[in-house]
């Protein structure tokens, strides 16, 4: 059995399947990533991983463990971090005390807490900002805040939504850098990303969806050559010409 | 540390406080701001820390303070034992409270709070046989002297500045304003939401269901509208959290002494000034006016609720950088 495994699922809004029978499995200490356009499904998919949203139909089980059914937070204490597309930091609290808060998860220890919210903030080079409001923070910042709050909950499998969009070029390559950081510090990694230069250099593997369908699934360069996927992104003319 | 020894000369000088000022009327005030302070520092966890705000305040208060009176007068057992049994009492009421309500979330939980404080004085008012109603209880005071009351409210006061303090230095804390901040973060980082907004419910249950055994005591008579009642419970309790500072520890005391010295000054027409006038000047006018401006003590909450979130958002306490900034500005100008 895969190390994580999604078993056919699916989300409807109504009458809409967001998510329409989903499978895939993701190997442990791999970046495994989730691409396709605007509304295909791909936070809708998070969603109903972490138990945002209920499934509609379907299984997931991480580590042999079915973990669809449980909330929100067991999924989290089971080793399930993620990060959200649209950042929610704790806006009134310090750096520091947002990551202590999700440090707490692990220990009842105020001091073990404290410990480990500072070595997850030096490991997420947030160090300079420590004292400063999560509100104050500029957005590259509150992504690797984002990070470092799941980070601090000790997850072995993180998803990662979006965490590079709206970065520039220097911040992509440090966001990137982090990204790889976390995988060899034995994380297994499934992201959501709409920059081709992040998705195409760390991933090992990806899953392409359109409509909330499965359209595409294997390496980088297999993904990216691919008709359906051409044609999702580009339109018939541009798949034609390939 | 320079904190620390303000605290302690506080402390001091409350503690002499009833033996210097031998005035029955002024030690009668400082039990109720004594009161006030845990009422406030009740919603302040709740609603200030948790961000669950606390429409009915005087559902907590309300069953404290008619656990003590019935405890006397159904099974003949000392008022005294109200005092924590009407905290237990509030945190059974908390409890399917929080259970049921906090499916709910923001305007739509404090709406449900204020329904319960609704329908518990209906309850009270209407349930004759055990409540007698609108008729009322009366317990006997145990004390001549305010001093013992005193010292027992200044406890409680103590204890719930302590109990809040305590708490949100500890894991608990740190939860609560997770919470507070982003309820959906704070799951996904692993929080049980539900679990830790009924933990903070019950907590400041307790503080206020304590208050309310308090109040029967002292005051020696209940019944259900001074009790249950909207506005001098429920809204005072918000007002004394908002002007003193949402969120802060000694917030809910800075607004206790504020909001008990406004109510008075309303209640007695500016300290008794407004019906001397009429009384002196025989202006027919001056007696009519002391008379609404005694009645009106509920449209002064209003103003001042305006005045504070305009110029002090963050009450008094949250914002004491700014007014100290505002006052040596002021200093040099006049210099």
């Amino acid at each position: 059995m895969a190390y994580f495994e999604v078993k056919g699922i699916t989300k409807f809004f109504g009458g809409l399947a967001a998510v329409n029978d989903v499978n895939f499995q993701v190997e442990q200490g791999e970046i495994y990533g989730l691409i396709g356009p605007n509304g295909s499904g791909k936070t809708t998919i998070f969603n109903c991983i972490n138990a945002y949203f209920p499934l509609t139909k379907g299984e997931i089980y991480f580590e042999g463990k079915k973990i669809s059914g449980l909330k929100t937070h067991q999924i989290c204490k089971r080793g399930v971090g993620r990060t959200f597309q649209v950042v929610k930091p704790l806006k009134r609290m310090t750096v520091l005390d947002n990551v202590i808060a999700s440090a707490f998860l692990h220990t009842r220890i105020k001091s073990e807490a404290v410990d480990l919210a500072e070595k997850t903030i030096e490991f997420c080079e947030l160090t300079q900002y420590k004292d400063k409001l999560a509100k104050s923070l500029p957005i590259a910042s509150r992504k690797r805040l984002e990070i470092a709050r799941a980070l601090a909950t000790k997850p072995k499998l993180l998803l990662l939504d979006e965490t590079a969009a709206g970065l520039n070029p220097s911040e992509l390559d440090e966001a990137i850098a982090l990204i790889k950081k976390m995988r060899d510090s034995g994380i297994t990694i499934i992201i959501v990303e709409h920059i081709m230069k992040v998705i195409m250099t760390i991933s090992n593997r990806i899953l392409a969806i359109n409509h909330g369908m499965v359209i595409a699934e294997g390496s980088p360069t297999e993904v990216a050559g691919n008709h359906e996927v051409i044609t999702a992104y580009l339109g018939e003319d541009y798949s034609a010409q390939s | 540390m320079k904190r620390s020894f303000g605290t302690l000369l506080l402390l001091a000088v409350l503690l002499v406080f009833p033996w210097v000022l031998k005035d029955a009327y002024y030690q009668h005030l400082m039990i109720l701001v004594l009161m006030w302070v845990a009422i406030g520092s009740g919603w302040n966890l709740i609603s200030g820390y948790t961000g669950q705000v606390l429409f009915g305040a005087a559902s907590f208060f309300g069953i404290g303070a008619y656990t003590a009176a019935l405890l006397l007068h159904k099974l003949e057992i000392s008022a005294w034992w109200g005092l924590p049994l009407g905290g237990v009492a509030a945190v059974l009421l908390a409890f399917p409270f929080g259970w049921i309500c906090f499916r709910l979330r923001g305007p739509y939980f404090a709406l449900a709070t204020l329904a319960l404080n609704e329908i518990l004085r209906n309850i009270a008012t209407v349930w004759e046989s055990l409540t007698e109603g609108m008729v009322g209880l009366l317990v006997m005071q145990t004390f001549v002297s305010k001093i013992p009351y005193y010292y027992i409210a200044l406890g409680l006061a103590v204890l719930s500045i302590v109990l809040v303090d305590v708490v949100m230095k500890s894991r608990w804390g740190y939860y609560f304003v997770s919470i507070r901040e982003d309820q959906d973060a704070a799951e996904s980082l692993g929080i049980d939401t539900r679990y830790f907004k009924m933990v903070s419910l019950c907590l400041s249950a307790l503080l206020i269901g304590l208050a309310g055994g308090l109040y029967t005591n002292y005051m020696g008579f209940i019944d259900p509208k001074v009790v249950f009642s909207l506005h001098d419970i429920s809204i005072m309790a918000i007002l004394v959290g908002i002007v003193g500072g949402v969120g802060t520890v000694y917030g809910p005391a800075i607004g206790a002494f504020i909001m008990v010295a406004v109510q008075e000054v309303f209640r007695t027409g500016g300290f008794g000034l407004l019906p001397a006038l009429g009384k002196t000047t025989g202006w027919p006018f001056m007696t009519t006016l002391s008379k609404y401006v005694s009645e009106a003590h509920v449209l002064s909450f209003g103003i001042l609720v305006i005045a504070v979130i305009l110029y002090l958002p963050n009450g008094i306490v949250g914002d004491w950088s700014s007014i100290r900034r505002a006052l040596i500005f002021w200093r040099r100008k006049a210099a």
